[in-house]
């Protein structure tokens, strides 16, 4: 089925249709793809990275900078017709075509029904090759990223023509997010991946210690794709704001640890960019601040390895975009103790000023919170197709307003404890009264505040446990708070220990030191 | 509160096939009908799913023609119930905005509000001239009252009895057994305070006494004081 595209879904968009011939084959081309097929074929691993990499992205500047690639039917001779290199060139060809062109609609519904052909095949366990892991997982990540761009158009109805209208409800299955949604499922079970998981713990497997490689001359692409497969489905889930589930869905794999997922810069970072907006989404700060902290450390120490790659823009976007994920939950969470040393002055660099207005809780600081969560959020969807009837409006924006509104909604709900939380710093007891006439309330009133904040500051984790996100914390004994700092004690015999060697050391020294 | 409520009774049959559904086969069209079956059957039975019920509110989002607006009022009372869970919230980022602005859930949202912000007696106040949208599911008030006293037992080690009167609704000789049964089954104490009037005191826990939460006392090991023996001797 992958030869048989119509032909004219491989027409171009717009201007750059002067020029362009499907069936026109470049000898680069011709060769990229003889050799392509024969590593693949012999499952040379590091050798088809290379080409998927580099060569591919060193032909499309040279030639294809605004144009796709040739049609799949041009070059399926060169490779003997194999079914599924074809899907898989198809598959690259549309990703290009995504990333330098705009898609019409009909190249998006085809691009579709190539995705899925692809998995029906590796679904079936047919395939019996060995791909980079770099390429599965864009496989993986391009499939999401054209089902979340699909519903952005979707959803603009007001300037659709009526030929777009009548291909949208005739293939009303293409793109459809129970479709999505059950092949990424379908490929995290027919993998078993949660089960070889599981098995790795007790030694029984060998998966994350070959990187998901099966050196046993099998193939490596069902286990993998199902493994990334969790990650696209965190990823779907937070789209469609449903956080809980997407976090469920990337339970089996430990973030704790390396794993396949950071074998791929590129899947490192959605991982823990969707698992922190998920956890400050739950309310859960430390983890979000934790999580966040580690990849921005971890993105400055290597992103100058990754200057070349294709992926960098993207890896950049979402330092910055982490960043201000950061600077957010630690406004509403003031942990300063679990951000390292380097992440934090980028931080300050970057949004110190904004930070320190975002506490004020002023006018100002709420258009401040919706500054940096707009431009940080992923981009979310609505999954259901219009009604199709008049007026056509626009509804893309629907899904963003709403979760943006529920979370200002939220941070208006903590307004007043980022006041209580100064005197907090300043006073280890304080009478309720006394208290209450510093904040300018009435004692009731600040005794809801005190129990607001402990309600805010503490999360229930996914097991129903109550975690504390507590910076300073405090207890209330009838008309007294008590502070309790949750500094770490001062290790004062450390503290000695060392003062005593040292002074050993330095008398030691005087002794030898001879009068002249 | 807490993610699973059960009574004493056994998992019923439907409740162990729509679990198995939820998991297994979520993204299903056809499930719909089970889960809103489920919603009404945790309702009767005073059990909860959050799995199930998040489940719904998705297939709900992915076909909006088929929602119930009974059923999503009904679910987001029982999340209401689970606090301090945050289901609630979990609930209405699936929710459509329009949906929201109807006027049951605009009270329920107002209900949440109060109980988010600790404002115990604003919600009462609500809660008894909203008891029409509340009554269809039983247990509210004692789930309410549960998570008054988690916030309470996480804030005060000995907490005035007015105020745990005003978060509970409930007040002299209910309230004089109310805390009789905490005393004997939670742990509780009383004593009186300066003014004579009540004061209840909570079982120490590690959000209520932070010290309790301290890492090991300032201790050195043995092996370290071995280095310095010489230049004490």
């Amino acid at each position: 089925m992958a030869g048989t595209a119509p032909y004219d879904s491989e027409q171009p968009h717009g201007d750059s249709a002067s020029g362009y011939d499907p069936n026109y084959v470049p000898d680069s081309v011709k060769s990229f793809v003889v050799h392509m097929y024969r590593q693949i074929r012999e499952k040379n691993v590091y050798e088809i990275h290379q080409m998927y990499e580099t060569s591919f992205q060193s032909i499309s500047d040279r030639f294809f900078k605004d144009a796709p690639w040739p049609s799949v039917d041009a070059v399926a001779t060169y490779v003997d017709n194999d079914h599924v290199f074809c899907l898989l060139y198809r598959e690259m060809w549309f990703r290009h075509l995504y990333a330098r062109l705009s898609p019409t609609l009909k190249q998006r519904i085809d691009s579709w029904d190539n995705y899925c052909n692809l998995f029906q095949v590796v679904l079936h366990g047919v395939v019996n090759m060995q791909l980079p892991n770099q390429w599965l997982w864009d496989m993986v990540d391009e499939f999401v990223y054209q089902f979340q761009s699909f519903c952005q158009y979707r959803a603009k109805m007001k300037n659709k023509t009526e030929q777009e209208i009548a291909l949208l409800r005739q293939y009303d299955q293409a793109w459809n997010v129970y479709g999505v949604l059950n092949y990424l499922q379908a490929l995290v079970e027919k993998s078993s991946i949660i089960q070889i998981l599981e098995q790795e713990k007790e030694g029984l497997e060998q998966f994350t210690a070959t990187d998901g490689y099966d050196y046993s001359g099998g193939s490596n692409v069902l286990k993998v794709l199902g493994y990334f497969s969790m990650i696209g489905l965190l990823r779907v889930h937070c789209l469609l704001g449903d956080y809980h589930t997407g976090l469920k869905c990337i339970l089996p794999i430990d973030i704790s640890q390396q794993g396949v997922y950071t074998s791929v810069i590129g899947s490192h970072i959605t991982t823990i960019y969707h698992y922190g907006f998920a956890n400050l989404m739950l309310r859960r700060y430390t983890e979000a601040i934790r999580e966040f902290n580690k990849i921005l450390l971890y993105i400055f120490k290597t992103k100058q390895y990754h200057q070349k790659s294709p992926q960098y823009e993207q890896i950049l976007k979402k330092n910055e975009q982490m960043y201000a994920l950061l600077a957010v939950t630690l406004s509403l969470c003031p942990q300063l103790k679990l951000v390292e040393e380097t992440v934090n002055s980028q931080l300050r660099e970057k949004y110190g000023e904004k930070m320190l207005r975002m506490q004020r809780y002023d006018d100002e600081a709420f258009a401040l919170y919706d500054e940096l969560f707009s431009y940080a959020c992923p981009k979310f969807i609505t999954p259901s197709a219009s009604s199709y009837e008049e007026p056509l409006v626009n509804y893309n924006q629907d899904a963003y307003r709403l979760q943006l509104k529920l979370f200002l909604y939220e941070v208006k709900q903590q307004q007043l404890l980022s006041g209580i939380r100064t005197f907090l710093n300043v006073y280890s007891t304080i009478s309720i009264a006394k208290l209450a006439s510093y904040v300018e309330v009435d004692e009731d009133t600040l005794r809801t505040i005190l129990m607001t904040y402990k309600h805010k500051m503490h999360s229930v984790d996914s097991d129903g446990k109550i975690i504390s996100n507590m910076d300073t914390n405090f207890y209330i004994d009838d008309e007294m708070v008590h502070v309790v700092e949750s500094k770490a004690p001062k290790k004062y015999g450390d503290y000695f220990m060392r003062q005593i060697v040292k002074l050993e050391g330095i008398m030691s020294d005087i002794d030898r030191v001879k009068l002249e | 509160m807490g993610r699973e409520m059960t009574n004493q009774k056994p998992q019923s049959e439907m409740s162990y096939t729509v679990e198995q559904l939820v998991s297994v086969n979520p993204y299903n069209p056809d499930i719909l009908p089970d889960l809103e079956n489920y919603v009404n059957e945790q309702v009767s039975s005073q059990t909860y799913s959050s799995n199930a019920n998040l489940c719904l509110l998705r297939l709900y989002q992915f076909e909006p023609e088929r929602m119930s607006t009974q059923i999503v009022a009904r679910i987001l009372i029982k999340a209401l119930m689970a606090m301090p869970a945050p289901d609630f919230s979990l609930c209405l980022f699936l929710i459509p905005e329009r949906v929201q602005m109807e006027d049951q859930f605009k009270t329920l949202i107002v209900l949440s509000h109060y109980l988010e912000t600790a404002r115990f007696r604003q919600f009462w106040d609500e809660a008894a001239k909203s008891r029409h949208i509340l009554e269809v599911v039983p247990g509210f008030e004692q789930a309410i009252q549960a998570y008054a006293i988690h916030v309470l037992s996480i804030t005060y080690q000995k907490v005035p009895r007015s105020v745990l009167a005003e978060a509970t609704n409930i007040e002299g000789l209910v309230l004089d057994k109310f805390i009789e049964h905490h005393i004997t089954n939670s742990g509780w104490a009383i004593e009186k305070n300066q003014n004579k009037g009540q004061l209840i005191i909570f079982p120490h826990n590690e959000f209520n006494n932070p010290e309790l939460k301290k890492s090991a006392a300032d201790g050195i090991p043995l092996e370290n004081i071995t280095r310095i023996l010489p230049i004490l001797g």
